[in-house]
């Protein structure tokens, strides 16, 4: 295993931001044609009605429900880790921790979309803002919508601030060595950095307190946005287990998002010499132990239900386990429990390419667990004579899609203009350290060495 | 202040559907057409739910029109971001159509799925058009919309009487499905008031409510059958 040094690095990582190949042109016209599509069915639907989905009396949350907790979930893929891996000190963490708090960035951001776009009146979403207005018209705080809206906002704030600091000293590296208007860009970006001792201590410091002040804010988001289904009285949503249930599935499919987009990057930017093999085995482990804990929630869930046999719950339950949900209820299973376990249990299939497929299956797998929780639950609901069911309609499968290529689009242009693996934290983590290239305050960075 | 509720005799249910078509007439509330309607996207509501019981040939037949239970713990007002749906001071769940933003978010709270949304801007078959009721305001595409216990006519009653200068009595105010009832299964009015025949009617023996475990608390009371017919 070869660690790249000094100057290396810098041509390695800042290869695809001074240079540009068709590729990124085709990649982000493929992507982006997707993207005008999603926007073209949400307007369609504004201006056609909301009719034009496939959600019906009782089901009046499907697919973008389902999509706004599944990308909500995908965002935790990165600040959660990369602060965790930070506090730890894990040394392979390194090459890993920019590249996932992306994704937590741009994950809200579209999770963010969805609330908006399943309104039925979108252009009034400004009344779940607190704003003050002249007719002392506040938004109702006893309204898991409007916690929501304070949970992601602080932490799409918090993320978006933690994303941005360690890449600091990247852009002065960017600045120091482009020309023109680029220059110019990168030297406001940069924010006079010089990389005096006083800066580097202060970066430190801050970096210190956003890794410990987001972890909190991540776990609350999810348990928050876990509360949207268990503070309402409907069969198999109000249940207690919500809360860290929907964190540690947000974390499972996080960590899949991660091990993608990792790949993906390896692949296309030539990244083999700073993403290894350890990296995706490393994680690939935390990803085997989130399915063990995924499929423990599960089981709990299911077996007390199954065992409590209320009236209400349990034809909800019938309909998953073994009635017209079932064949999804049980891919599920396949792909978020015995899938991983298989291939991330076996040393021999921890390696790259198993990590790829198992994290496809989960993210497959973990979609499905939303949908599964939100529309059985709302077609059978106490009253056997409002039993509904639900079929989405090309509008709503065009969106989901159309937000996967947005995920596409907006990391393909990230990865095209800021250097996608740190740079100084990747020098910071050299042995020896290049003593010019250091900063002063990361001893423990060398001390660390701990290895999850 | 009174506390608006309502009694439903089951024994005297026979399923016509008179209220519901009342209903939608006294409230404007839109047809959808045939193909909506197949799609469950029909408004009604007031509702006559058919139950089955027994298996042929010892099969009966029984009825329960289900509307708002106007729940004095009402699941839907709580979780609505912006107060549309909240309780008025007289013990009504209202829906304050202009402030609705979509969320649907009531509907689903709802155990009783009474809540409706409007998936496109209303519309009626010919001649329906021309039969429209002045006193209720029309909803448009992206809001939700439900029985209201036909407030039109308890703020028409309530102005009339304190134009007298004297108290709503009790009978004075019918809602369109009570008024149309022909074998008098729905009687509205005080529960507040003893003296009612609402609430003595709430009172009785026969009486339970619609879901009572989920803890809703609702304003119906239906009266259990007792014929065996």
């Amino acid at each position: 295993m070869t660690h790249p040094t000094g100057s290396r690095i810098n041509n390695d990582l800042l290869r695809p931001l001074l240079l540009t190949s068709w590729r990124f042109y085709v990649l982000v016209a493929f992507f982006g044609a997707f993207v005008a599509a999603g926007l073209i069915a949400w307007l369609s639907q504004i201006f056609f009605g909301f009719g034009i989905s496939g959600l019906r009396w009782p089901v009046y949350w499907g697919f973008y429900v389902t999509n706004f907790v599944f990308w909500i979930g995908i965002s935790h893929a990165g600040t959660l880790i990369s602060a965790i891996l930070r506090l730890v000190n894990a040394g392979w963490r390194r090459p890993v921790t920019r590249c996932a708090e992306v994704i937590t960035v741009f994950a809200l951001l579209i999770g963010a979309m969805f609330p908006l776009i399943h309104l039925g009146r979108p252009w009034l979403a400004f009344w779940l803002f607190p704003y003050p207005s002249e007719r002392l018209i506040w938004p109702n705080f006893r309204s898991p919508l409007v916690w929501d809206f304070f949970a992601i906002n602080t932490y799409l704030t918090g993320s978006i601030l933690f994303l941005f600091l360690p890449m600091i000293p990247d852009f002065a590296v960017v600045r120091d060595r482009a020309t023109g208007l680029r220059r110019r860009v990168y030297r406001v970006l940069a924010l006079g950095w010089r990389g005096t001792p006083k800066q580097w201590h202060r970066l430190e410091t801050a970096m210190q307190i956003m890794a410990i002040a987001i972890i909190p804010v991540a776990v609350s988001v999810h348990t928050i946005v876990s509360f949207d289904f268990s503070m309402a009285p409907v069969p198999m949503w109000n249940t207690t287990i919500f809360g860290p249930y929907f964190v540690a599935g947000a974390i499972f499919s996080g960590i899949a998002g991660l091990l993608i987009a990792m790949a993906a990057l390896r692949k296309f930017l030539h990244l083999e010499e700073y993403l290894h093999p350890v990296h995706f085995e490393n994680l690939g482990k935390l990803l085997l132990v989130m399915a063990l804990l995924w499929g423990y929630f599960v089981f709990n869930e299911r077996l007390v239900t199954y065992y409590g046999n209320g009236p209400a719950e349990m034809a909800v339950f019938r309909q998953t386990q073994w009635q017209s949900f079932a064949p999804l209820h049980w891919t599920m299973v396949f792909l978020n429990f015995v899938l991983p376990l298989t291939l991330m249990g076996i040393r021999k299939f921890r390696t790259i390419a198993g990590c790829v497929i198992a994290s496809i299956g989960v993210i497959v797998g973990m979609w499905l667990e939303r949908f599964l929780i939100i529309v059985p639950a709302l077609g059978h609901k106490y009253l056997p004579y409002s039993y509904g069911t639900y079929r989405p309609e090309p509008v709503e499968i065009v969106i989901t899609i159309a937000s996967f290529a947005a995920m596409s689009l907006l990391y393909v242009l990230f990865a095209k203009f800021i250097p996608i693996i740190s740079i100084w934290e990747l020098k910071a983590g050299e042995h020896p350290p290049a003593p010019d290239l250091v900063p002063p305050a990361t001893e423990e960075h060398r001390l660390g060495d701990l290895r999850l | 202040m009174p506390r608006w509720g309502m009694a439903v005799d089951l024994d005297r249910c026979n399923g016509c559907a008179a209220c519901v078509v009342a209903c939608h007439a006294e409230n404007n509330i839109s047809t959808v057409g045939a193909d909506e309607a197949a799609r469950g996207r029909a408004k009604h509501w007031l509702r006559i739910e058919r139950y089955w019981e027994g298996e042929f040939p010892d099969a009966r037949l029984t009825f329960r029109p289900v509307l708002c239970q106007h729940c004095d713990n009402a699941p839907c007002e709580p979780v609505c971001p912006t107060y549309a749906s909240h309780h008025t001071e007289d013990g009504l769940n209202a829906q304050v159509y202009n402030r609705c933003i979509g969320t649907r978010y009531c509907a689903n709270a709802c155990p009783y799925n009474v809540r409706f949304f409007d998936f496109f801007n209303p519309s009626w078959d010919k001649p329906l058009h021309l039969q429209l009721n002045p006193d209720v305001s029309l909803r448009e595409a992206g809001v939700m919309e439900k029985c209201t216990f036909c407030v039109q006519r308890i703020q028409a009653a309530g102005t009339q009487a304190s134009a007298e200068e004297r108290e709503v009595q009790d009978g004075e105010i019918q809602p369109a499905c009570v008024q149309s009832c022909p074998s008098k299964a729905l009687v509205f009015g005080d529960l507040d008031d003893p003296g009612s025949r609402v609430s003595q009617l709430s009172r009785s023996p026969r009486g339970s409510k619609l879901l009572e475990d989920v803890g809703t608390r609702p304003k119906i009371t239906y009266l259990a059958r007792q014929s065996q017919a």
